[in-house]
């Protein structure tokens, strides 16, 4: 690592950290995500929103193999990204679930190490013949396991059952299993459904400061004041389709957006006339008030 | 205990103040300290301690007229067989009485404090007698064979659980508690919860105080008293020489466990073995290493034996269903795979091959062609899951056995000799120790079998080794979080199916260790030893019954489930017939009332009685996980 030939992956620091290039999936005859192209450069924070069913979720299972993209192509710091999930949490993209999906009943400080998995490669053997470099190993593990604890609050339930935490500590935790595996950039799910306006900004607090350790974060979500104010650029997504993708005062100004999420007026109405007509009855009745 | 809050579901008075006389079915705690039957505290106290040590000098008369019966009850003057059963149930259920007066010998029997120790206690007392006077009128035709004697242990042994079930027991009321606190909303909220602080609500254990620190060889001395102790309970219930003796002895020494624990006893016994978990070990082995010391004939050698095979590849097992959660209902195919290996490379006539390993050698080939199989079998059928992968290994499995069974030269290549098996398979000689021989250490005697069982201890200490080893480690993190969730633990960078296959071919590996023994020990390999189901253990489904019945992911779990369903069977010949289908009731009954298994797992525990443990980290609100 330290030689001068050192592999592409690891030099440009130019490369953006994910880039999803024309990414389509197809389920049958339905197109689920069609033809998106992504960025996150280094130390971003992007935002995903769109409706319900435009397909968020299936990119994000494209991005992180768990589904294998019909057409087009995910590379992480310019490496082609294997459809494999183990494979992708391996190069440095790891991720947290929509409906939150824990070890339940593991301990809150085994989830963590679990997330160490990649990180690591005690095998087999020397698990059964316990040799000083697995012990070693494994305190190191557990050591980095607590910071991150610590680093999410989570550390004074170390030894609790993960399934017996509160919801919003359950996104905590997923989250810090999700770091464990040290990644370069960290996908997240929906991170704030369920959780009420404090702990919302607890989370924003928790992503911020998670990119200040230089980790780039992709997130969808549905809660519009915390992606605004968090990320640094918003995609929306339409349909399967990215409609469009800048700053969130772009987004936010953007018509078709507004129209995605509200609907369109019909006939593009109010027209002049009907404008006009209103405008006339409205004089009417504030005449009648006056007489 | 269920049956016991059954008995009167209707709530009674008390006199100590602590139930309470809430009716209105809303909101009532589940537990509450009352007697079942009313009677002033010391009276019960009184007519408890007596009816015991009634029961207890009961055992000195006669109980019946012939000898016809085993065990000789006829005798006036000492007690004999089943009587001596009853009087150690009597003298227990008297030293948990006198507890209850705070004698300085007698506190550390009972530091849970409760009375519900002694009830139990004095249930099993009744229901060891009570069983051994109808086993006596069903076998001799009649009431009229009992003698006065038993009459009297009949009404003694009644007697005490009587006053037992008049001390105030903890139990649960007949209203159940809801899990939220809705209290406060009520309109009794308030006068309810002055009473909660005095009751604890869940379920009925008493946290007993911490124990007051002992020195460590003290902590230690006790450990081995205990293993010591345990050694006499399992060598008396091999031992047994006639089927009444091991169901009464099964039943005081099942209802006596349900005592200790609810004593708090057992709780203590086990801090202290977290504690000190190498001296535990130690102490296990050591205890299991004596026994063959204990026994003066093959008989229950053998027997033992067998339990030890049974319950090292139970241990296997476990290492794919317990941490793994793949289930596997063909895993015997890989017992018999390491017994064929050995037995073809064991020399014997029967043999096609001609060749003859030494023993190291035999065992490791037959490890590494299980190892094999495993991997051949695993590598296609992982890639399922759930049901469709038990309903797969459940085919291999039966594939195995018919493969074997059609190897013979006609149907198929020569090497197995089909059903008929390979017979004279020679005694092992190990550096020059003949296993097939008796040999006399000094005063010691150790005949054939207990030489095998010593080489099988030493084999199931490795498997335990290698399990919990394995379980403790990243590898072993990672099986667990496949069982918990196998598309998350993909997600964290697990490789699911390297490590399925892993977990699949140790499981394989382990069950072929065991299987080359196996061989030696039964002189004759068979297919029918490797079916799926049938009525002598270890089969496939004997095998998984033994992980759950015993617990799952846990070490001690299978190994006492294995030896409750290989001697149960052994023992009660009568049951033969009806095998399966008790054994399916059994497993029913489980089921329905401890699904986590005798030893439960901790995390196994706390995930089926959640919001009925009284610990505080179980009482947050449940999040809505999928």
């Amino acid at each position: 690592m330290t030689t001068t030939a050192t592999a592409p992956a690891e030099t440009p620091t130019d490369a953006p950290t994910l880039t999803a290039t024309g990414v389509t999936m197809r389920f049958g005859g339905l197109t689920a995500v069609r033809n998106v192209d992504l960025t996150v450069r280094h130390n971003e924070i992007v935002g995903l929103i769109g409706p319900n069913g435009a397909g968020k979720t299936t990119f994000f299972n494209c991005l992180t193999g768990l589904y294998t993209p019909t057409e087009g192509t995910v590379a992480y710091k310019g490496v082609k990204l294997p459809p494999k999930p183990h494979l992708v949490t391996k190069a440095g993209i790891a991720r947290t679930f929509q409906n939150i999906r824990l070890f339940a009943n593991m301990t809150v400080l085994e989830n963590v190490l679990v997330g160490r998995h990649t990180r690591t490669k005690e095998g087999l053997f020397s698990a059964l013949l316990r040799g000083p470099g697995f012990r070693r190993a494994e305190h190191a593990s557990e050591q980095r396991a607590m910071e991150l604890l610590t680093f999410t609050g989570l550390a004074a339930k170390r030894d609790h059952l993960a399934r017996n935490l509160p919801y919003g500590e359950q996104r905590k935790l997923e989250i810090a299993r999700a770091l464990a595996s040290d990644p370069g950039l960290l996908l997240l799910d929906e991170p704030t459904a369920g959780m009420n306006p404090q702990e919302t900004r607890a989370t924003e607090t928790l992503v911020r400061a998670i990119r200040a350790q230089g980790t780039a974060v992709l997130v969808i979500e549905h809660d519009m004041r915390f992606i605004f104010n968090l990320c640094d650029r918003v995609a929306v997504l339409v349909q399967g389709e990215k409609l469009t993708e800048g700053t969130s005062d772009t987004v936010q100004a953007d018509e078709r957006v507004i129209a995605a999420y509200l609907g369109t007026p019909f006939e593009g109405a109010p027209g002049e006339e009907e404008a006009a007509e209103v405008a006339a009855a409205e004089a009417r009745t504030e005449e009648g008030d006056e007489q | 205990m269920n049956a016991m809050n059954s008995m009167n579901p209707q709530k009674t008075a008390n006199d100590d103040g602590t139930g309470n006389g809430n009716g209105n079915g809303t909101a009532v705690p589940t537990t509450e300290t009352t007697p079942v039957i009313p009677l002033p505290l010391g009276t019960a106290r009184l007519l408890t301690a007596t009816g015991a040590l009634l029961s207890a000098a009961s055992t000195f008369l006669s109980w019946t007229w012939t000898t016809a019966f085993p065990g000789n009850l006829t005798v006036t003057g000492y007690p004999g067989g089943l009587q001596l059963l009853t009087l150690t149930g009597a003298l227990l259920t008297l030293a948990y009485t006198l507890t209850a007066w705070n004698l300085p010998g007698l506190r550390w029997l009972n530091p849970a404090a409760g009375h519900n120790a002694t009830a139990l206690m004095a249930t099993a007392t009744l229901a060891t007698t009570w069983y051994t006077l109808i086993a006596i009128s069903v076998q001799l035709g009649g009431l009229a064979n009992l003698e006065p004697g038993g009459y009297a242990a009949a009404l003694t042994t009644l007697l005490t659980l009587l006053g037992a079930l008049a001390l105030p027991l903890d139990r649960r009321t007949a209203h159940s508690f809801p899990r939220t606190s809705h209290l406060s909303t009520t309109r009794t909220g308030t006068a309810l919860r002055s009473i909660l602080r005095t009751i604890r609500p869940g379920r009925t254990d008493r946290q007993p105080p911490p124990a007051r620190p002992l020195p460590t060889w003290a902590e230690i001395l006790i450990i081995t008293a205990a293993f010591g102790l345990a050694l006499g309970l399992v060598t008396y219930g091999i031992g047994t020489a006639y089927g009444e003796l091991f169901t009464g002895f099964l039943l005081l020494a099942g209802l006596g466990a349900a005592a200790l624990t609810r004593a708090g006893l057992l709780g203590r016994l086990t801090a202290l073995t977290a504690k000190h978990r190498t001296p535990t070990v130690t102490a296990a082995f050591a205890a299991a290493a004596l026994f063959p010391l204990t026994q003066d004939t093959d008989q229950y050698t053998l027997i033992a034996v067998n339990i030890l095979i049974f319950s090292t590849v139970a241990l296997g097992l476990n290492v794919v269903v317990g941490l793994a959660g793949l289930l596997d209902l063909g895993y015997v195919a890989f017992l018999g795979v390491g017994a064929y290996t050995a037995a073809l490379v064991s020399g014997t006539t029967a043999s096609t091959l001609n060749i003859h390993f030494p023993f190291w050698a035999a065992v490791l080939t037959g490890a590494a062609a299980s190892l094999v199989f495993g991997v051949v079998i695993g590598a296609p059928t992982l890639r399922l899951r759930g049901d469709y992968l038990a309903i797969v290994t459940l085919g291999f499995g039966e594939i195995f056995r018919i493969t074997v069974g059609n190897l013979n030269g006609e149907s198929g290549p020569s090497l197995t000799n089909g059903p008929n098996g390979i017979p004279n398979i020679p005694d092992l000689v190990l550096f020059g120790y003949k296993f097939g021989s008796t040999h006399h250490l000094g005063s010691i005697t150790l005949n054939p079998f207990a030489n095998y069982y010593l080489l099988m201890l030493l084999f199931t200490v490795i498997v335990v080794l290698v399990f919990s080893r394995a379980g403790n480690s990243r590898i072993g993190r990672a099986w667990i979080a496949i069982r918990e969730d196998e598309t998350a633990a993909t997600a964290m960078g697990i490789n699911g199916f390297r490590l399925k296959l892993l977990a699949f071919a140790l499981g394989a590996t382990l069950a072929g260790l065991a299987g080359t023994v196996q061989a030696h020990v039964a002189y004759t390999v068979v297919p029918e030893q490797y079916v799926f189901a049938g009525p002598v253990p270890p089969n496939s489904a004997f095998l998984l019954a033994a992980v759950i019945l015993g617990g799952m992911g846990t070490i001690s779990g299978p190994l006492l489930g294995a030896a409750l369903l290989y001697l149960i069977p052994a023992k009660l010949q009568f049951l033969q017939d009806y095998q399966l289908l008790a054994f399916g009731a059994a497993l029913i009954l489980l089921m329905r009332f401890r699904p986590e298994g005798l030893i439960p797992n901790r995390r196994r525990q706390l995930e089926f009685h959640e919001g009925t443990t009284g610990s505080s980290t179980l009482t947050h609100a449940e999040a809505p996980t999928p």
